[in-house]
């Protein structure tokens, strides 16, 4: 007679060096949830009470000033950031739609058009652009870009004066809101590029090929296959680059002139931007004005923070759409 | 006679090619719109770079039309007429980039003097001729700052990398999607941050160490980003062989994995080094931004070349311009060492 003998049991115990090892794994990749909440945190702590005091003219009122006694005490102040607020947006949509249509192109051209060894040398610089300090574009875009593009901000002005936000009124064109979007879009070209050719890149080959077999030129197949597949993936990719231009601060602050007025001219030499409302006010500031900007930096970055998960959220909806 | 001499055989040809009469006609449409480009602006009240550019690609774009109109049919005028659409999308985006360059090299080149290299700031003034002072303090500054966020950086990215594509834990989604986030933060607010949290907190003073605390914060998305992408590309069957020969997990990652993707990881940590090297808004704000040569990361300002370029810049002078122009070659070319060695290094193939 035989035993069967008792069935073993089979246990998945991790060993401690591997529980150790899952540890610090787990530690290291929460730290970007730390970071982001200690940012929320000490921003909060230093601008809350300013916040507080301010309510809801920190955001609606559109006047930065602040006065002190002999004794460096606080006479009178009054911070709100509206024309700030309006002037980042303006700036980050100006620059957004400069650069969009530039990108899609550049992106189908690469995926579709373009040589390969053509394809290559691209793809490299745009990776190189992307890598470039943005106070190069400052300096560049004061210096080098600023001149022409004066010249097409008077062109629109001339001929597109009537629609309101091309008016210009009094006449000055230098440092303008138009001229900051600009080097922002070129900033941002490089983020909406690389979004829009990853997208495209995903687009199945199987129903690219059935609409060359149907007889469809390159054009009607990008227009029917690749575009509806890549949509959500391009708006995505623009709001990432729309992100990045509301939190740009050195490349804004040498081109802008900055102006405690809400503005809707995009072409008139004045306008505002929360980051480089900072680097201005920072330099003579003292402890008081300092956790007001640190206010102003909890709404930028509140804004940001918005603007991207949303953006990521879009991206990742890539390829339902189109079907 | 045999008869096998007149049997032809056939050549091989490759009819997807474009023939030199394609080629000629090519080549005759694009120099024939350059010509009449000029023409048309000569003889309009177009005038500038901007009517020229416009003009020619208004032009180019007809001219390509037509001629696969007359070839092909009116469908494929449009796919001619947009390709040249998209080509022009592409100039655009490269046209600044040389223009960039170009007057970096340009304006850089008459700052670049050997002087330069072996003094500081600390007795001369941005507005000072050329041959008094430099940007030795500024070249060492940007190289502590780089050293102090890499050495804090490069491990929390790599881990957050590991934790995702090694532990694929509960908190894989939302930690993909906060790193993602983190990239989105502005440099200013990374600034502000260490202002808030560390120096007025607990230092009182600013120094190297925080500016390398806020470039960390910039950098880590990055490093975590690309090590994750290169570590999803080495072979689940590695980590398998390692897991059958009775490896830990621990020893799989720390003997396979992680020397597998090496060169990879390489490329993450210089592409997030090439990302930070020219932030210039939290140095603003945190490092004091010195004149003088200093090795202490931990006390007195620190200067940087953004923050060199900055000051320079804003003092506005020719000699401060040229300065600054000066700095960002200087920049540029670190960055374009840096990015070189980047993409050589992805270049090659995983290590065996």
């Amino acid at each position: 007679m035989q035993t069967v003998p008792a069935p073993r049991e089979i246990t998945t115990e991790p060993r401690r060096s591997d529980k150790v090892f899952r540890a610090v794994v787990t530690t290291g990749g929460l730290s970007s949830l730390v970071i982001l909440g200690l940012i929320t945190v000490f921003l909060g702590y230093r601008g809350a009470g300013i916040i507080w005091d301010q309510g809801i003219s920190f955001i609606t009122s559109s006047d930065w000033r602040v006065s002190y006694d002999e004794n460096a005490n606080v006479v009178e102040s009054q911070f709100g950031l509206a024309a700030m607020i309006v002037g980042t947006i303006l700036i980050a949509l100006v620059a957004v739609v400069v650069a969009l249509p530039v990108s899609v192109a550049m992106a189908l051209f690469l995926n579709f058009y373009a040589p390969h060894w053509l394809k290559k040398y691209l793809i490299a610089i745009i990776d190189l652009m992307a890598a470039f300090p943005s106070i190069l574009f400052g300096v560049w875009g004061f210096l080098v870009l600023m001149p022409s593009a004066e010249y097409w901000a008077k062109l629109l002005n001339k001929y597109l004066g009537f629609i309101p936000i091309f008016d210009v009124n009094p006449y000055i064109f230098t440092r303008s809101p138009f001229i900051a979007g600009m080097v922002l879009a070129i900033m941002i070209i490089p983020i909406i590029t690389s979004v829009s050719r990853e997208v495209f890149s995903q687009t199945p080959l199987d129903r690219i090929q059935a609409a060359y077999a149907l007889g469809a030129t390159r054009w009607s197949m990008i227009r029917s296959v690749v575009i509806p597949f890549g949509k959500s993936g391009v708006i995505g990719g623009a709001m990432l680059g729309l992100g990045r231009a509301m939190g740009e601060t050195v490349a804004v602050y040498t081109v802008l002139n900055i102006i405690f007025q809400i503005n809707w001219q995009i072409l008139l030499g004045a306008g505002g931007n929360v980051a480089s409302l900072i680097i201005l006010r920072f330099g003579e500031a003292n402890l008081y004005e300092v956790n007001a900007l640190m206010g102003a930096g909890l709404v930028l970055f509140a804004l940001t923070l918005a603007v991207n998960a949303l953006a990521e959220l879009i991206v990742r909806r890539t390829g339902t759409s189109g079907r | 006679m045999s008869t096998v001499n007149n049997v032809s055989t056939v050549k091989p040809q490759s009819p997807w090619k474009a023939s030199p009469k394609d080629r000629a006609k090519e080549a005759a449409i694009f120099l024939g719109t350059i010509a009449a480009t000029c023409l048309v602006v000569l003889f309009s009240p177009l005038a500038g770079k901007l009517g020229l550019f416009v003009t020619f690609f208004f032009l180019y774009a007809l001219a390509e039309a037509i001629s696969s109109y007359i070839k092909f049919g009116s469908m494929t005028a449009k796919d001619s007429a947009i390709k040249v659409l998209l080509a022009c999308g592409a100039v655009l985006t490269v046209l600044p980039i040389i223009s960039i360059l170009a007057t970096v090299i340009l304006k850089g080149y008459k700052g670049i003097k050997w002087n330069i290299f072996s003094n500081d700031m600390s007795l001369a003034t941005t507005t000072d001729p050329l041959t008094s002072g430099g940007l030795l303090h500024a070249i060492v500054g940007t190289l502590l700052l780089v050293l102090g966020a890499l050495i804090l950086s490069v491990p929390i990215g790599i881990l957050t990398a590991l934790y995702l594509t090694e532990i694929r834990g509960r908190f894989s989604r939302p930690i993909r999607f906060l790193v993602q986030a983190m990239s989105g933060v502005p440099s200013i607010v990374a600034g502000l941050f260490i202002l808030s949290a560390v120096v007025y907190t607990i230092t009182k003073s600013t120094s190297g160490l925080m500016g390398s605390l806020a470039l960390t914060i910039l950098m880590i998305p990055t490093v975590a980003r690309t090590s994750e992408e290169v570590l999803k590309l080495i072979p689940e069957d590695l980590r398998e062989a390692g897991t059958a020969l009775g490896g830990t997990q621990w020893r799989t990652v720390a003997m396979i994995v992680l020397p597998a993707a090496k060169s990879g990881l390489m490329t993450a940590v210089i592409l997030g080094v090439a990302r930070i090297a020219g932030e210039t808004a939290p140095l603003l704000l945190v490092t004091g931004g010195g004149d003088a040569l200093n090795f202490n990361h931990f006390d007195d300002p620190m200067g940087s070349l953004p923050f060199y370029i900055w000051k320079s810049f804003l003092a506005g002078s020719e000699e401060a311009n040229t300065r600054a122009w000066a700095g960002l070659l200087v920049l540029i070319v670190l960055i374009l060492i840096l990015f070189t060695t980047a993409r050589f290094l992805s270049s090659r193939k995983v290590a065996r």
